[in-house]
């Protein structure tokens, strides 16, 4: 189906029934239940997960497939954004322009700066991206006040032309008039799950992303990338010019990027300089690897686990912790609040921390990786070939 | 193990069935459902009420945020009966018993701005969805609170502003979900103006150095064009990210710019290291043009006099409030927070518990939490009590109008908390002015929005 094989037909299947039960997977517990803490089913958080997949899926098809580590791909996010609030103000609320506009932003922005920095590879290339990404973030947060309203974010503002709206549209960002931010309660034994506009949109345009990414992952192009990676130098003797496969490879990552940013502008019409910060760059990098670079799911996964660690962990405060371990005596609860509160709220980056090192060090395949190990238990042993030295090892299959 | 039969037709059946039959809710619109349980959002349900408190908990205005997070507690300790009751007892409107908001009794959940735009929006986004807030309040920079007032407009809620000083937050950027209690950028110029004219004389030069977003810019045309129309001249306008924490680089170039008056537009962190800066630059012992050169913060509070140490001594700012006021308002809150926490509460604490209250209150005069009944109850309400003096929401932009502290680094404190002391109260009249104001210019609030 689609030009896919049957193995990849079926893994997108999969990665559309995920998504689309997104609103069950991750509102696990009842309402009013001592867990409830952990539901991480709410709009906003379940909508920035979609997004900075699509975001980490872009990043891994320069990063997975070509081996350039750019630090500097926030500076694309919030390029998106501030295009796409900038047709809000001026085109229409309506999210199709504003989308449509981020990415062609995005796209240009990239190409000048991947044509800049692509001139040299590995460590290079990597700070070479980092301060054109700085040097953007710079001039957003300061020197073009005007065009992005420094600090305080550009906003949408009830005075703006909107000049294809009539004087009845909405006044929010929506799809030809369905709200982004309307959304469906659905109460069932305890549990809510909500069902959101915005969310919806932002999975089925990830969806996309990701079938796109898939398609580059299976295609001579994508071998190509791939070639980049493994050895540029025999690439060139072969022929090959390796240079307009990379810039390629970039500006499509860039867009990605640029669409990422736009639909953050799509959920929270606001953009703000902050997100286009290195710290925000080195975000979609942890992504990546922390799910597992090179892979197709690896980074929704990774972008997933941080996400949700940023929303969720962050909230359990010390009065919290004291609540769950009222039970211990008051000089061990102590104690223990103590300990714990260093890892969560304030200290959730430090917890990520943790998670990183541990998987970088024991799972060098990222999440992806474990859970092919975790799965690889319960199947049974293929039977050991007869003369294993002299059988070629079959290639992973790199939706695994 | 069961083997299932699994063909690439079933599965595309199967999947688009079960996609279909996931996306189909959304296909109802949640306006709908939603009124039907309340006719607004995050209607308080069994017996308890969440107010949002989204406050910097890190970043230049981290210890603002703490000490809005102690008032707030205090607050809602007054609300639900517990303590001594604060300025519940001095408050001219009697609508609180003590017995939480309309029997609800009152929780809260907390966020971090990071004085950061979109992490305060997605701070005070995540209490709305996920705690189910009602009301959102906090904050320590205009950006922050301009950021987080227009999201609440979005979502529907009401929108308490905590320390924000910007004209435009009930400015170009006002909206009819948002309320602010702390004075403004004009009010500050046009209280500070006349005492600089008789202490300094109308014959000086002014070097602007600014916070580099919406506060700082509305600060610096506020006291730029009231000084300049008292005779004074202004030999540049610098402005500063406000991440910097060194400005020795911004200070070195005013010794050479022929100005006799350093203006500081900055706040929290920012002022207490420029400041420092300007001070071991030696400004303060310099003379130029034969007249002493001086230092004026515009925005003065204790926490950022207690940070600068004595470097502010005898420096002119303006402030919301302070605690060494002898109002029974005043007296009540520095008692019962002192009580609490063992120090005197800072401008930020005040106003934000000031903002819980007057909330508070609004919702049980009107009867309901609904933003656009609560809003209709804020507008236009006049109180006293609440350490203030005589205090008026106006209805066309939703600002507090009320005496304004002229204020001065004390030369000779008596202890760690005695750092300001108050040179003159100007009054109400001195500092009002028209809704559509040029500086206030070119918003408007909108409808309210209750969310469902």
């Amino acid at each position: 189906m689609l030009g896919l094989n049957k193995k990849d037909t079926m893994f997108l299947l999969i990665v559309i029934a995920l998504t689309m039960a997104t609103p069950f997977l991750m509102q696990p517990f009842s309402e009013g239940s001592a867990l409830a803490q952990f539901n991480g089913g709410y709009p906003d958080l379940m909508a920035k997960v979609a997004i900075f997949g699509i975001f980490a899926i872009g990043f891994n098809i320069l990063f997975g497939l070509t081996g350039y580590l750019s630090f500097g791909h926030a500076a694309f996010l919030g390029v998106g954004s501030y295009s796409a609030v900038w047709m809000f103000k001026i085109l229409s609320l309506n999210v199709f322009p504003a989308i449509i506009l981020a990415v062609i932003m995005a796209g240009l922005f990239s190409l000048v700066i991947g044509y800049i920095s692509l001139r040299r590879s590995g460590i290079y290339f990597s700070i070479l991206t980092l301060a054109m990404a700085e040097m953007s973030f710079r001039l957003a947060y300061s020197v073009f006040t005007p065009l992005t309203n420094g600090e305080t974010g550009l906003q949408v503002r009830p005075s703006d032309v909107q000049l294809l709206d009539g004087p009845n549209a909405p006044e929010y960002p929506n799809i030809f008039g369905l709200l982004i931010s309307d959304s469906y309660k659905w109460e069932v034994a305890g549990h809510v799950f909500t069902f959101n506009v915005g969310f919806y949109f932002c999975a089925v345009i990830a969806i996309i992303a990701f079938y796109i990414s898939l398609r580059i992952f299976r295609s001579p192009f994508g071998m190509m990338l791939r070639a980049v990676k493994s050895n540029q130098n025999r690439m060139s003797y072969t022929g090959l010019n390796p240079r307009p496969y990379t810039l390629a490879a970039f500006v499509i990552s860039g867009m990605y990027a640029g669409l990422a940013g736009g639909l953050l502008a799509v959920m929270d019409p606001l953009a703000g300089a902050e997100r286009m910060q290195w710290t925000a760059s080195g975000e979609v990098v942890i992504m990546t690897i922390l799910g597992g670079a090179g892979t197709l799911l690896g980074p929704v996964l990774g972008a997933g686990a941080i996400k949700y660690l940023e929303n969720i962990f962050s909230k359990i405060n010390e009065t919290v912790l004291h609540d769950w371990f009222a039970f211990l005596p008051d000089s061990i609860e102590d104690v223990v609040v103590f300990i714990l509160s260093r890892f969560t709220g304030h200290g959730w980056a430090l917890t990520l921390g943790l998670m990183f090192m541990l998987v970088v060090t024991f799972l060098p395949g990222g999440l992806v990786e474990g859970g092919k190990r975790f799965f690889g238990m319960f199947k049974r042993k293929p039977k050991e070939p007869d003369d294993a030295e002299h059988h070629p090892e079959t290639p992973p299959h790199v939706a695994e | 193990m069961t083997k299932s039969n699994l063909t690439r037709r079933g599965l595309i059946k199967t999947g688009a069935a079960a996609s279909a039959g996931l996306a189909m809710p959304t296909l109802f619109t949640g306006n709908v459902w939603a009124a039907a349980h309340s006719g607004y959002r995050n209607a308080p349900t069994n017996g308890t009420v969440t107010l949002g408190f989204n406050v910097p908990q890190s970043g230049p205005y981290a210890d603002e945020g703490a000490d809005e997070l102690r008032a707030y507690e205090l607050a809602v300790e007054h609300l639900n009966g517990g303590g001594d009751g604060g300025m519940m007892n001095t408050f001219s409107s009697s609508a609180l018993t003590g017995a939480g908001i309309l029997g609800n009794k009152v929780q809260f959940v907390t966020g971090d701005t990071q004085t950061k735009s979109d992490a305060a929006r997605a701070s005070a986004k995540s209490m709305i969805e996920k705690d189910g807030a009602v009301m959102i309040t906090g904050g320590s920079s205009s950006g922050v609170a301009i950021a987080v007032q227009g999201m609440c407009q979005e979502a529907g809620v009401i929108f308490m502003a905590g320390l924000t000083h910007s004209n435009d937050t009930t400015g170009k950027d006002k909206k009819a979900n948002g309320f602010r209690h702390f004075f403004n950028a004009y009010m500050s110029a046009a209280a500070l103006a006349p005492v600089l004219k008789k202490l300094y004389g109308t014959d000086r030069t002014a070097y602007h150095l600014t916070a580099d977003y919406s506060w700082g810019w509305t600060q610096e045309e506020s006291i730029a064009a009231a000084t300049e129309a008292m005779g004074w001249k202004t030999a540049e306008k610098v402005r500063t990210p406000l991440a910097t924490t060194d400005f020795s680089s911004y200070i070195a170039p005013v010794l050479n710019s022929g100005a006799d008056v350093l203006v500081l537009n900055h706040y929290g962190g920012n002022m207490v290291n420029s400041l420092t800066n300007a001070v071991q630059f030696g400004l303060r012992d310099k003379q130029v043009n034969g007249k002493n050169f001086e230092i004026v913060v515009p925005l003065y509070s204790r926490l950022m006099a207690k940070g600068a140490g004595a470097n502010v001594k005898g420096i002119f700012g303006s402030t919301n409030w302070h605690w060494s006021l002898t109002d029974a308002g005043s007296k009540a809150f520095v008692k019962s927070f002192g009580t609490k926490y063992g120090f005197p509460p800072s401008q930020a604490a005040h106003t934000v518990y000031c903002q819980t209250l007057l909330y508070a209150d609004a919702c049980q005069r009107a009867g309901t939490h609904n933003p656009c009944a609560v809003a209709e109850a804020l507008e236009g309400f006049k109180f006293d009590g609440l350490g203030n003096g005589p205090t008026e929401y106006r209805a066309e932009d939703h600002q507090c109008f009320k005496d304004v502290l002229v204020v001065k680094g004390k030369e000779n404190p008596e202890n760690e908390f005695d750092l300001l002391e108050i040179v003159e109260v100007t009054p109400r009249a001195q500092v009002e002015y028209a809704p559509d104001h040029p500086m206030f210019a070119g918003g408007e609030l909108g409808k309210c929005n209750p969310g469902a």
